[in-house]
């Protein structure tokens, strides 16, 4: 399969995601931080759709120097896609889940020529 | 670079859109539709014994049904006062199943269903889209607010709800669809009241069983149980206890995250009822009542198996009324799969090689809630025969529920292409 063009770059928000189903084959592209990611929306949980989820900051716990916690805050950096079958969070740059990195997200090759954002699928 | 290799523009594209708690129940399950077109689609038979009403959207119907003229307008009022779960002992603020908005579909169901005067009850049309993208044959369908009653210090709701439940299953729901099967919600605080409401509803046809929700203060072994216990024991049909949670038990109330709460308080309440049903002897003096237990995952079954067979052996004065070990009880049981604890495959292949779930072992989704299983939950399970796949997907379930094995469900291959066209999310 030739590679596709799926968008114009120009139209996604930041942060913001939009999710294409090409001739059956589902994934995600992301914008954070100016970049763009591309995911399969697939969730190594359950084949759940990941990148349809919500976008929201990773939950963290804030610990003091002397070890207590002010409770949970929202990170400033990094943003999560939550998978909306059962909520499992995956960092939108690195496709990790943040308590398990080995549990991830598949990559789906993704590249900006021009306005266009051009996608390798698998045959 | 040669033409064949420049980036083409996809002709046959779709923008798919975010999930909501609005987004169709088809769309939400596409993914279960592939597997299950992947799977498991010339499977005999699947039964689903543990799907839920929602019942935000159909309040106002149950509360209809109420026998009491004063808590149905009580109820009514606290209805048009904006209170979402009327005569309900939960406490709104307390509701984070949904994880703050990440799992949409807990909070459903708030899609669109088409005429009713057409195409039937808005809850059997949306009850029939999951189980046709699932691949459900049959489902078992269970309350949600309502499963804390047991836990309502005022008797009269829990019976008051206990019968319009029932009623409403009865004469809106079940005509809808052979496919769809409902249980008897006993009172269980008022025995009474819950030899009445078996005498009432246990005889329809897709009653398939009588419901104790767990979570609730009450000894099962009391005497006043038991002329209940021989009464539901002639129908032939199973006795169900359904966990919950519950964040006011006291032992709960030290946890501070929802997720700790949860974790523990379903299989607790389930651990409290098995250990007197065990330790009093039911299996012995009702051996023809078939008993089954709902929705605290499976890996508390083999440690309460070997927790009582160890204690047993040391203090038979005080279960006397043992003629076998209490995991042998244990084993003739049944346990419904959801929510399958699946990360250690070695660990939850001893737990069903522990618990019989060859034969003991039935499928249950838990749709909508937020850790429902989908079937793949058993069938990508590696140390699985074909065979076992099969009975815990719905033969095991047949055999229990007296349910006819024949296909009953589209094929997935159908459903997928219905949905094509209008599929959006």
């Amino acid at each position: 399969m030739p590679d596709v063009i799926v968008a114009k770059a120009s139209s996604f928000p930041d942060p913001g995601r939009k999710v294409f189903d090409v001739g059956g084959t589902e994934f995600g592209v992301f914008k954070l931080g100016g970049q763009f990611y591309a995911w399969e929306n697939r969730c190594p949980h359950l084949d759940g759709p990941a990148c349809q989820g919500k976008i929201l900051p990773c939950a963290t716990e804030a610990v003091n120097e002397d070890k207590t916690s002010r409770g949970r805050e929202f990170s400033k950096t990094d943003m999560n896609v939550v998978c909306p079958w059962h909520g499992f969070e995956f960092d939108i740059r690195t496709g990790r889940h943040p308590t398990n990195n080995a549990v991830r997200l598949r990559a789906v090759k993704m590249r900006v020529e021009g306005d266009d954002i051009v996608v390798s699928l698998r045959d | 670079m040669p033409d064949e290799m420049k980036p083409v523009r996809a002709d046959n594209i779709r923008e798919l859109q975010e999930m909501t708690a609005a987004s169709d129940t088809r769309d939400y399950l596409h993914a279960a539709a592939r597997q299950a077109q992947r799977q498991y689609d010339d499977y005999e038979l699947i039964v689903d014994v543990d799907a839920h009403l929602q019942e935000g959207r159909f309040w106002d119907e149950l509360v209809e049904y109420m026998d009491s003229d004063v808590l149905r307008y009580t109820a009514q009022q606290q209805l048009a006062g904006g209170i979402r779960a009327p005569l309900i002992n939960m406490q709104p603020g307390m509701s984070f199943q949904a994880l703050g908005g990440r799992v949409p579909h807990q909070s459903g169901p708030g899609e669109k269903v088409e005429d009713p005067a057409t195409h039937g009850h808005p809850f059997a049309q949306i009850v029939m889209r999951g189980m046709d993208s699932m691949g459900v044959d049959y489902q078992m369908i269970f309350p949600t607010a309502m499963l804390h009653l047991g836990m309502n210090p005022m008797e009269d709701i829990e019976i008051n709800m206990a019968r319009a439940y029932c009623r409403w299953l009865v004469e809106k729901v079940l005509p809808e669809s052979p496919r769809l099967l409902g249980l008897v919600y006993l009172p269980f605080n008022d025995p009474v009241e819950s030899e009445k409401i078996v005498k009432e509803f246990g005889g329809h046809k897709q009653i398939v069983g009588f419901t104790i929700c767990a979570v609730r203060h009450k000894p099962v072994h009391h005497n006043q149980y038991m002329r209940l216990y021989s009464m539901i024991e002639e129908t032939g049909k199973p006795l169900v206890f359904h966990a919950g949670p519950h964040w006011d038990d006291p032992s709960f109330s030290q946890l501070n995250r929802f997720i700790s709460m949860h974790a523990l308080s379903f299989v607790h309440y389930n651990l409290i009822h098995m250990t007197n049903w065990i330790i009093n002897a039911l299996p012995e003096r009702f051996p023809k009542l078939k008993v089954v237990w709902i929705e605290s995952g499976l890996a508390w079954i083999p440690y309460l198996m070997q927790r009582l067979d160890h204690e047993v052996l040391m203090r038979q004065s005080e279960a006397p009324g043992l003629k076998r070990m209490p995991s042998e009880y244990m084993q003739d049981m049944f346990y419904s799969s959801q929510p399958m604890e699946r990360w250690d495959m070695k660990m939850l292949e001893a737990t069903m090689t522990k618990m019989k779930a060859d034969t003991q072992l039935l499928f249950a989704s838990d749709w909508p809630h937020w850790d429902f299983d989908p079937p793949s939950s058993v069938t990508t399970l590696p140390f699985l025969s074909e065979q076992s796949k099969k009975n815990i997907l719905g033969l095991n379930a047949a055999k229990l529920f007296n349910l006819p094995v024949k296909r009953m469900r589209p094929h997935a291959k159908d459903v997928i292409a219905a949905r094509a066209r209008h599929r959006v999310s």
